[in-house]
């Protein structure tokens, strides 16, 4: 049995002004060392804002409520201090638009060597060393260090801001949608890379997702979200292709496969409250 | 089966001029001789990544972009070369709805004054006649008679999609062209729209070109599907041919890099 590398107990999550207005609704899920864990929802579902929690970047209009322990630390009690040491270090993320997370008027060279220097004290030599491996770790060539974000492609700037995510060999990688504002088959590549990644490197993976494609290519734990709550859980296969909740069930009627052989069904909301009301 | 539109070397070259003095030039070839056919009350998907011509495409069809050569016969008309009335005519049967249901709705106009326009342009003169052909039309893409007093914000973005659809479709058009209709919505959302507009295509006898990035999709709505790649034209055919035996090896590519088929293939 795999140890929990982080363990989410009974989060919610509200607006500072209406407490009784629960965006995330007592949630629990753990996510297993060296595995991927998959939260994947429509808009609106929660998804963002629990991936956002784990890091403490939630917005101060928000206020959250529950554990969520990192290997065996509890996020929500640690100071400033304590969190802004864990961010790179420990946990990292990367977000869905690679050109507004990149500062544009840095070269990625910098901005790589900033993410190392923050969490280490190694000589100025040692870090442009590793910058260059990282760059060779994601696959841009080493003369693109002096490039600006602009010179680079959508797919060079998300390995950018990858190669910044696994410059201190994090325990545990957020992504939060990152390939959803790329080409197929960019995704594709992206999507291979992190998945290297996570077994060189041993990593564990918090993927944020609504395409249940990319799901199936990543994922090893999935979890469905929906309104705030945690509907469907489980092993990527078993959710896929047996779901329980009535929800997995009307949504995965809605994704088009690459067979063409199913029907699309759109999501009776009558018959999906009444059969959820029976759970 | 009549082919409603037939296109021949379809070509754009815009000029991009680079550095301060802009004393270098390129030249991007966002169309570089497409040929294509649709036949009358099918669906013909345009798959591309970004930058691969396909909203030039497009756009040049309704001539929002003006081509540097090439002929477009729409119905045995020749549309490239309409002045005036003549291309208000032509107009009238060719639509398009948009990707981003939030920017293509005026804010300010309410939905019944949106959905009134286009035939106002098109000279209904009869309010009454007017009024009851736009209550036909939001009832049939699945809205209430009482919504045409609202504004575009007051809708979901699966609702402002249906809003543009019932737009387009107000003057019985005979080809629509749908650039990229779906990609902004939810996949609940998207198996809707998806649904209302092949129950549309049936009713009318709609003829779609129909442009996306998703094969996923393709594959659900289209009879013939082209691929694109750098404003060229590299495969075209049926469907079903080209996702089981396509011939281009980007097309290969493509079709490997449809999410959840990854897995399937290690």
């Amino acid at each position: 049995m795999k140890k929990d590398i982080l363990k989410i107990n009974n989060l919610s999550i509200t607006t500072k002004v209406n407490t009784k207005f629960f965006l995330v609704d007592d949630i629990s899920f753990s996510v297993k060392e060296g595995k991927t864990t998959c939260i994947v929802g429509e808009s609106g579902s929660g998804k963002s804002l629990t991936a956002l929690s784990v890091i403490r970047l939630l917005s101060p209009q928000l206020k959250m409520t529950g554990e969520i322990l990192f290997n065996d630390d509890d996020i929500c009690k640690m100071s400033d201090l304590e969190i802004r040491k864990k961010r790179g270090l420990d946990i990292a993320m990367i977000f869905q638009e690679p050109m507004t997370s990149l500062n544009p008027v840095l070269t990625i060279g910098y901005q790589i060597k900033e993410a190392i220097a923050v969490h280490s004290d190694l000589s100025s030599r040692k870090i442009d060393k590793k910058v260059e491996e990282l760059l060779l770790l994601v696959g841009i060539p080493v003369e693109r260090v002096n490039s600006y974000p602009d010179e680079l492609s959508g797919g060079q700037r998300q390995r950018v801001m990858i190669a910044m995510a696994m410059s201190c060999n994090p325990k545990l990688l957020i992504a939060d949608e990152p390939t959803t504002a790329l080409d197929v088959t960019v995704q594709a590549q992206i999507l291979k890379l992190l998945d290297g990644l996570k077994k060189k490197l041993k990593m564990s993976m918090l993927f944020i997702t609504h395409d249940f494609g990319v799901v199936e290519d990543i994922a090893d734990d999935v979890i469905v979200m929906f309104k705030g709550r945690i509907v469907e859980r489980g092993r990527v296969s078993q959710v896929l292709s047996k779901p329980k909740h009535p929800y997995t069930k009307a949504l995965l009627g809605c994704v088009p496969d690459a067979m063409g052989k199913k029907q699309l069904t759109p999501i009776d909301y009558e018959k999906l409250d009444r059969a959820m009301q029976r759970l | 089966m009549k082919k409603l539109l037939v296109t021949h070397n379809l070509s754009k070259t815009y000029v991009q001029t680079q550095g301060f003095f802009s004393r270098v030039k390129t030249n991007i070839h966002a169309l570089d001789g497409v040929s294509f056919s649709i036949n009358q009350g099918t669906t013909m998907a345009v798959v591309g990544e970004s930058g691969s011509g396909k909203s030039t495409l497009a756009k040049s069809l309704v001539r929002l972009v003006k081509l540097d050569k090439g002929s477009v016969k729409f119905n045995g008309i020749d549309l490239l070369n309409l002045e005036g009335e003549g291309l208000k005519i032509a107009r009238k049967d060719i639509q398009m709805i948009f990707q981003d249901p939030y920017a293509s709705l005026n804010p300010r106009l309410s939905i019944l004054q949106i959905m009134e326009e286009p035939l106002l342009i098109h000279n209904f003169q009869d309010a009454d006649a007017r009024r009851k052909k736009i209550e036909d039309f939001i009832g049939r893409v699945g809205l209430e008679v009482s919504d045409l007093k609202k504004y575009p914000h007051q809708f979901s973005g699966g609702q402002r999609q249906r809003i543009g659809i019932a737009r387009a479709l107000i003057l019985e058009p005979k080809l629509v062209i749908c650039d990229e209709p779906v990609s902004a919505l939810d996949v609940s959302v998207q198996a809707q729209i998806l649904k209302l507009l092949k129950d549309l295509q049936r009713e009318f006898g709609l003829t779609y070109l129909f442009i996306t990035h998703d094969l996923r999709i393709v594959r659900h709505v289209a009879d013939d599907v082209m691929v694109m790649r750098h404003g060229k034209l590299v495969e075209e055919g049926k469907t079903d041919i080209i996702f089981k035996k396509p011939k281009n090896e980007y097309t290969k590519d493509l079709i490997q890099s449809i999410p959840g088929l990854i897995s399937k293939r290690n």
